[in-house]
């Protein structure tokens, strides 16, 4: 439990650091203040990505008989959950990014596509977890759907990535401050993913506990959980 | 394993010709699509006709839903998987064999939609080899994706609503990829089509490598 909550200190420390740096950010030209998004926006992509991989890596650890445990199927759950959160958030700041340095909401963009087709995608995931099942049914059919999303996720990357570069070969990149980014967007950015990767790894942990829990409460009666948490509670 | 698989598909194709449900019901669907799209989009803007390509591949996708629905259904209805799966048979090839009875299907609907859009949109078929070939290449794709996805919603109670949102984001690629290889071909332009019709070999070969291996575990769980 300690080191649950020093990791909970620091997601919060880092979080809290990323924030005062990117505030602090000066304004760019282009880009005016909007450009302190840089601190929020790639780590939020980032975690995104790193929580759906996670699910993919956990559904398949729990497909092969050989590394079979509930645990795994648990952490495909909590950290599919925490994916969908996560880019939401991309996909909302991005979009308010968007606006005043695009002048649009939302552009046919091959990242912005394929992150969004991500999104339904585990939406759906999540939609056929929620279903009244036995705990093992359940799991091993999320582990099939979470393990086949490996294939799909870069299959639709690489169609959209064609379509949009095919059809208008207009670049993105140039428009956002990448190449030309100096040493405090650097830091404040590189502090924002840290912050999240560490946000990301905290609520992955208890939420995989909750989950765990909640599976022994369906499989154990209510008694049993509550003489495990009085243990732990003693124990400490 | 394609022994396997030549019985299930004679076996899902006779079900087919007896039961009439992809004549009688999917097949007007899909004439039903193509309508509808001409009540959404003014036919009088020339609106269709640009995006016949993509209406078509639409119709032909939401169509695949249906199929694939249909196809998963008849193994839980009165347990017949499991009498698949007493018999012995090859997990892969019941696989491949009910993906081959589904592709079947679509590409009558397919032959059937071609018409329609030559019909009611007016659509000029240029290129018809590229259009076959598009055609090929996407059904096997697709019905290796819908086969393998409709085998893990099918039992479930909820699963008539939950496949559209487990499978239509899996279909987007071949969506895209079939409708730009169209779009050249219609345009006269088959060069374009290329990496399109690559990445649709892809869609498909990928499919049918997950549907063959993992078909088995599906089996077990349901």
């Amino acid at each position: 439990m300690r080191s649950i909550r020093v990791l909970g200190a620091l997601a919060v420390v880092t979080l809290t650091g990323t924030f005062a740096l990117g505030l602090g950010l000066p304004a760019t030209f282009e880009q005016r203040t909007y450009s302190r998004m840089v601190a929020l926006h790639p780590p939020l992509a980032w975690t995104a990505y790193v929580a759906f991989g996670i699910t993919a890596a956990a559904s398949i650890l729990y497909l092969i008989p050989r590394t079979r445990r509930p645990r795994w199927d648990a952490i495909a759950s909590a950290s599919a959950e925490l994916g969908v959160l996560f880019t939401g958030l991309t996909l909302i700041t991005g979009s308010l990014w968007g606006r005043p340095t695009w002048g649009v909401w939302w552009t046919w963009d091959a990242r912005l596509t394929t992150t969004a087709l991500m999104l339904v995608i585990y939406l759906g995931y999540l939609a056929q977890r929620s279903i009244a099942d036995t705990a093992s049914a359940r799991a091993m059919r999320s582990a099939i759907i979470g393990a086949m999303a490996v294939v799909v996720v870069p299959i639709n990357h690489m169609a959209v990535e064609w379509w949009r570069t095919l059809h208008q070969g207009r670049s993105l990149a140039s428009l956002k401050p990448g190449s030309t980014l100096d040493g405090d967007f650097i830091a404040a950015m590189l502090l924002g993913f840290v912050a999240m990767t560490l946000s990301y790894v905290w609520l992955l942990v208890l939420r995989t506990k909750v989950i765990e829990a909640d599976n022994e409460l369906e499989a154990h009666a209510l008694t049993a959980a509550i003489a495990a948490r009085r243990r732990e509670a003693v124990a400490q | 394993m394609f022994r396997d698989a030549a019985l299930i598909a004679g076996k899902d194709l006779r079900i087919e010709r007896r039961s009439r449900v992809t004549t009688q019901q999917i097949a007007p669907f899909a004439l039903l699509v193509l309508v509808l799209f001409a009540f959404a989009l003014d036919p009088d803007r020339g609106v269709l006709g640009r995006a016949a390509a993509g209406l078509y591949w639409l119709a032909v996708v939401f169509c695949t839903v249906l199929a694939v629905q249909r196809s998963a259904t008849v193994e839980v209805t009165d347990r017949a998987g499991e009498g698949l799966r007493l018999a012995g048979l090859d997990p892969g090839g019941v696989f491949l064999g009910k993906a081959v009875a589904v592709g079947a299907q679509l590409l009558v609907l397919e032959a059937l939609l071609t018409i329609g859009i030559a019909f009611f949109y007016g659509t000029k078929l240029h290129e018809p080899m590229l259009l076959l070939a598009t055609a090929l290449l996407a059904t096997i794709g697709l019905a290796a994706a819908g086969t393998a996805y409709a085998a893990v919603a099918a039992g479930l109670r909820v699963g008539t609503t939950l496949l559209p949102l487990l499978l239509l984001p899996v279909l987007a690629p071949v969506l895209l990829a079939a409708t730009r290889a169209w779009e050249a071909g219609l345009a006269g332009v088959p060069g374009d089509a290329v990496s399109w019709l690559e990445l649709l070999a892809a869609f498909a070969v990928l499919y049918i490598a997950v549907g063959v291996v993992g078909y088995g575990t599906l089996q077990e769980e349901s």
